[in-house]
């Protein structure tokens, strides 16, 4: 059923080979984007771990962030390094691949393997660049749920993501209620407020305004808008972090000198660290790519598409949520989670809610963060219970 | 979740006791789940619990029962009319900064509430009080005047007035005495508030006077 096949990686054209799977979809009935264009024929890449069942009961997907991707346990095949979530995942870990069929899929717009800017345009056969259409949280979620029907998997146990991955599974819960049983929205909000859209506009700016961004069609001349990606990186991960944890890591310490010298290099250790941040980030990542996906997330807006009202986002719905955030994340703050818990109590919804402490920031959710790991193991195994599965795979 | 919590505190029993089989209940200030586990497994009960300390509400959830971190004096007002069959406030309306406009969102989110409180007017807190001329200390209420969160102390027969005052039916009333033995609130309503340690109610709104 699941086929292996060569992926691109970014790289407008040049082809990588990427461990996983792609599949080409939208090929009879287009995806329609909320901005009213069609997508035809478009690929979508993914990445599974375990084993889907006999009776396709066990399948989870996870929602990557941002700059995350398809590659969540294991080795990444790119930067070689250990993929985003493979603290928690892997047989016998907390979402046990021994028991469940995981799934994560390259979001739409992104740069591993599915429709993007970097990707070829079927009309065209050139590279999207800025001619792809804008994408929604809510596309992604849709392309998604295409996939899941050429995977035959009418309704999966669960769907959890973090930051831009709890937008995604938010919004599945809210649009297809029947083809999940729980949902976990992790460090995220039902909405983009003002002061996220203005830190992605920051980083959208610095890429534009890098000379090499030449309008996005920095592809056709061998060029990559590196700098200013990595600035974008830069001003992005500080969000990531709290200020608690900056001065912990950092505080004022100087980097590789006793003393400050007067000068631009990197003083401080903490400059040193944004900039390796920076430049290890445009290794692996599309500017172009980096544009969309932060666009989708500055459009992301539950409540407005619902009247101005977040209930009725999930009115009536089956699903079981769990909600988590984290003490110190001024990205997505507690209070952001609070109006989902809101709104999903007030339509009757089954919703669980912790808050962690930690001082970790936004990144907790990536991080080795015991207390939120028991909840969550805690919240699978009860509603695995509620589904009918043992709470455990032993039991 | 299952065999590790064999038996709950003597008025949470009391409490489940009440509560009939495969209903919906909202615990209010549910702790570490200890009632919500409870009704899971001997009564079918589909459970949400609210609680204020996180260390409560990762428990619960970790237990694999639905709980939500929040503050029931501001959280409750979420809540939609009537979603539950019961709503359950055990020894905390008397911390409660409103406890009548608590027990108002209680009637109005829940078919019944189930209400257990400490009562002040006990025998021993009394003698206490005539004795020592200082503010009672006993299992029940076992914090000094200065650290109790208790701010809203009563006596059973102050909670029956303002059930009357609210128009609120007391579809069933119990107390407990020192040795922890359940006796019926009857029509001897002074008996009860000098002999009860704390009491148990379950209540009904009779609609009259409003949410």
């Amino acid at each position: 059923m699941i086929t292996t096949a060569g992926l691109s990686q970014p790289g407008y054209g040049r082809e990588f080979v990427l461990p996983g799977h792609r599949v080409v979809l939208g090929r009879d009935r287009p995806l329609r984007l909320d901005s009213g264009a069609e997508l035809r024929s478009f690929p979508v890449a993914w990445q599974t771990y375990g084993r889907l069942n006999a009776d396709r009961s066990n399948a989870v997907l996870l929602c990557h962030a941002l700059t995350g991707d398809q590659f969540v346990a294991g080795e990444h095949p790119v930067t070689g390094k250990p993929g985003w979530w493979s603290a928690i995942v892997g047989p016998g870990r907390l979402i046990d691949t021994d028991r469940w069929f995981v799934i994560c899929v390259n979001v739409l717009g992104g740069c591993m393997g599915s429709a993007g800017p970097s990707e070829i345009n079927p009309a065209t056969l050139q590279p999207w660049g800025l001619a792809f259409p804008i994408v929604t949280i809510a596309d992604m979620v849709r392309a998604q749920v295409m996939l899941l029907d050429h995977l035959g998997i009418d309704r999966l146990f669960a769907v959890i993501g973090g930051s831009m991955g709890g937008m995604q599974a938010l919004e599945f819960a809210s649009l297809y209620p029947e083809r999940v049983f729980a949902a976990v929205p992790i460090a995220t909000a039902a909405h983009h407020s003002a002061q996220n859209i203005a830190f992605h506009e920051v980083g959208r700016q610095a890429v534009m305004a890098d000379p090499d961004w030449l309008e996005g069609e920095y592809w056709r001349h061998g060029k990559k808008p590196l700098a200013g990606l990595a600035v974008a990186r830069m001003a992005a991960h500080i969000t990531y972090l709290s200020e608690a944890k900056l001065h912990e890591k950092f505080g004022r310490r100087l980097q590789d000198r006793e003393n400050i010298k007067y000068g631009f290099d990197a003083e401080f250790q903490v400059e040193s660290y944004l900039r390796y941040q920076g430049q290890s980030f445009v290794e692996r990542f599309d500017a172009n790519s980096y544009l969309y996906i932060t666009r989708a997330m500055d459009y992301f807006d539950m409540a407005g598409r619902n009247g101005g009202v977040l209930a009725n986002a999930f009115r009536g719905t089956p699903v079981r949520f769990c909600v988590i955030s984290f003490t110190s994340d001024w990205l997505y703050p507690t209070v952001e989670s609070r109006r989902i818990v809101q709104a999903l109590t007030a339509v009757a919804a089954n919703v669980s809610f912790a808050e962690i402490v930690s001082n970790n920031g936004h990144d907790a959710f990536l991080l080795d963060e015991p207390d939120f790991h028991r909840v969550l193991r805690g919240f699978l195994a009860g509603a695995a219970q509620h589904h009918g599965l043992p709470a455990s795979p032993a039991g | 979740m299952t065999s590790d919590r064999p038996s709950i505190r003597v008025d949470l029993q009391l409490i489940a006791d009440m509560i009939e089989p495969r209903s919906r209940v909202l615990d209010v200030g549910c702790g570490d789940g200890a009632l919500l586990d409870y009704l899971a497994h001997f009564k079918q009960v589909d459970g949400r619990g609210i609680e204020l300390s996180s260390e409560g509400v990762n428990a619960c959830v970790a237990a694999g029962l639905s709980a939500i971190q929040g503050d029931a004096e501001t959280d409750l007002f979420h809540y939609p009319d009537q979603g539950f069959d019961y709503v359950v406030l055990s020894q905390t309306l008397q911390a409660m900064r409103s406890p009548r406009t608590t027990l108002q969102q209680l009637l109005r989110i829940g078919t019944h509430a189930i209400v257990s409180m400490p009562n002040f007017a006990h025998w021993r807190l009394r003698w206490w009080l005539l004795t020592r001329g200082r503010m009672p200390v006993s299992d029940v209420l076992p914090h000094a005047w200065y650290d109790s969160p208790n701010i809203h102390l009563c006596s059973i027969r102050d909670f029956v007035t303002l059930c009357h005052e609210m128009d609120v039916r007391i579809e069933r009333g119990l107390f407990l005495d020192q040795m922890g033995t359940p006796r019926r609130l009857g029509s001897g309503l002074a008996l009860a508030n000098l002999l009860g340690e704390q009491a148990v109610f379950q209540l009904r709104s009779n609609g009259t006077k409003g949410g």
